[in-house]
């Protein structure tokens, strides 16, 4: 089980400066049906991810989002070899862009 | 003939010294950049050891965007309810060559840029690295973008999270109890105010890494660096033991934050940036393979990093890396030989240095500290009894000091202390 949460990623994340491309996702997850562990591993990505991209909306299906990442490659060492379908880095000029890093 | 003598992937510390000191050798150098600047796609905690920039730039205090010197070094066991903290300051922590300053990456990577720019290197940015140009099992350059550029030797020091060291030498994707997801926010305040919560001279500062409760318990730890007028907040955590928390990791910075401990030292602040980044805390027995025919491996995308608890490296080995990295390639160009022998001069360099002397060095800690969770939850619990049973004056008849040290060291069973003391010492 995953403890209520009470802070707004999303406020923080609006913090940094993105450049985010729209047409390509540099991150795909599998589907769940190809996946036996899916929601298990899931759950990984939503306690280990710092920009909270993999939630669960109040029904408890998954959802995911690229647009906020930070391109830490958390995930990739999680899961590329379970519910990612592939892992890359933005293309050129692309994602996050820290002024202070 | 190839489009450059050295081909360099990624312009943070130790990629954009390598260019310097090639650039200064005389060599042609190109460093690709995925970051539309240096230093936009990277993140420290953090904190530099002068000792091997002092090599590359003698006069780096006064030139380059340092923040502040570290004048005292803070240590704390969190419990949820109590902190114990060691404030330690000497006069050798501001020795010149021994001393060590607060960084931010964004900023001080652009002047690592401009000084290997200046000495004559190319920097191109905002294109990712998408492959490497093999030949055989010869690196000859990269693919990045619609052009393929060759070189003879190509320097890898793209990161921790290297998609290219796989390929080039064999690198295997870290394993989960290898790495460490790091969380941070940049927290403005008045450089007077920063002064005047950590107890710090002007220009001087403090550095402040919290075990047990900052990670809920999980192995990790907090971390607090001041710079000129920010403080760098945050938590690093070993995604294997991450995994199994009930609380995502921008939570626990949030609990963290507000910590009795944390919240008035931050109180005011503004949070002004929101980065996450990935440290390898496997040590020693994580360093890939660090030369192949035509290409060297430095930095964090070589694992270079040394976490001892009380003392967080990688940096200086960054630093340390990509100056001997250049000086092999400057050899190995000049007898006109890239292969895979001339070039482990470099692994010669590392090894007849500290890098990888201390990284074997230390090379049991890792698992010390993976295996004794009883510093994340226990200890911390335990120093709260004893201070508790020390400074809290109740009115009731107090037990004598021995009893009131000894109950919350026998909670925990006084030879498991003694033996996660021993395992300790002996890992370090």
């Amino acid at each position: 089980m995953i403890d209520p949460i009470d802070v707004n990623v999303d406020e923080k994340l609006s913090l940094n400066r993105y450049e985010v491309d729209e047409e390509n996702a540099h991150i795909r997850l599998k589907n769940e049906a190809e996946c036996p562990n899916f929601q298990e591993e899931f759950d990984k990505l939503i306690i280990a991810c710092p920009a909270a991209l993999y939630r669960r909306d109040e029904e408890g299906r998954p959802s995911f989002d690229y647009a906020g990442c930070l391109e830490c490659g958390t995930c990739r060492i999680i899961c590329s070899d379970t519910i990612l379908d592939y892992w890359r880095y933005p293309g050129p000029t692309m994602g996050v862009e820290y002024r202070w890093g | 003939m190839a489009d450059f003598d050295v081909i360099v992937v990624g312009a943070g510390y130790a990629g954009t010294v390598a260019a310097y000191e090639l650039a200064k050798a005389g060599k042609s150098v190109l460093v690709v950049e995925r970051g539309n600047y240096a230093g936009a796609k990277n993140m420290t905690g953090g904190r530099i050891y002068s000792h091997s920039l002092k090599k590359v730039f003698p006069n780096f205090e006064q030139d380059s965007p340092v923040e502040r010197r570290i004048t005292h070094e803070r240590i704390s066991l969190m419990d949820p309810e109590a902190n114990f903290t060691i404030d330690f300051t000497s006069k050798a922590l501001k020795q010149e060559g021994q001393d060590s300053y607060s960084v931010l990456s964004a900023v001080y990577d652009q002047w690592l840029a401009e000084q290997a720019e200046e000495a004559g290197a190319e920097i191109i940015y905002g294109i990712p690295v998408e492959d490497l140009i093999m030949e055989g099992d010869s690196v000859k350059g990269v693919i990045a973008g619609e052009d393929s550029l060759t070189a003879d030797i190509t320097i890898l020091a793209d990161g921790v999270n290297s998609l290219l060291t796989a390929k080039a030498v064999g690198a295997k994707k870290p394993k989960p109890s290898e790495i460490a997801v790091g969380v941070k926010e940049l927290i403005e305040l008045p450089s007077g105010v920063i002064e005047d919560r950590f107890l710090c001279n002007p220009g001087e500062g403090a550095a402040w890494l919290f075990a047990g409760d900052a990670t809920h318990g999980h192995i990790g730890g907090g971390f607090m660096y001041t710079n000129k007028d920010s403080i760098s907040l945050g938590l690093v955590a070993t995604i294997s033991d991450l995994t199994g928390a009930t609380r995502p990791i921008y939570q626990m910075m949030e609990d963290f934050k507000k910590h009795p401990a944390v919240a008035p030292l931050v109180r005011g602040g503004k949070v002004v940036e929101y980065s996450g980044h990935m440290v390898s805390e496997g040590g020693y027995a994580m360093v890939p393979k660090l030369v192949a025919n035509g290409c060297m491996v430095t930095g964090d995308a070589a694992m270079l990093c040394m976490n001892l608890g009380y003392c967080v490296r990688g940096m200086d080995f960054a630093v340390a890396s990509g100056q001997m990295a250049a000086q092999a390639a400057v050899e190995a160009l000049d007898a006109g030989s890239v292969d895979e022998a001339s070039l482990h001069r470099y692994v010669d360099l590392l090894e007849n240095s500290f890098v990888l002397r201390e990284l074997k060095q230390y090379r049991r800690f890792p698992h010390f500290m993976e295996s004794t969770t009883r510093i994340f939850k226990e200890y911390p619990a335990m120093v709260k009894e004893i201070m508790n049973s020390m400074f809290v004056v109740d009115g009731k008849p107090a037990d004598p000091l021995k009893k009131k040290i000894m109950n919350p060291v026998k909670e925990v069973g006084v030879t498991t202390v003694l033996k996660d003391a021993m395992g300790g010492m002996k890992a370090l």
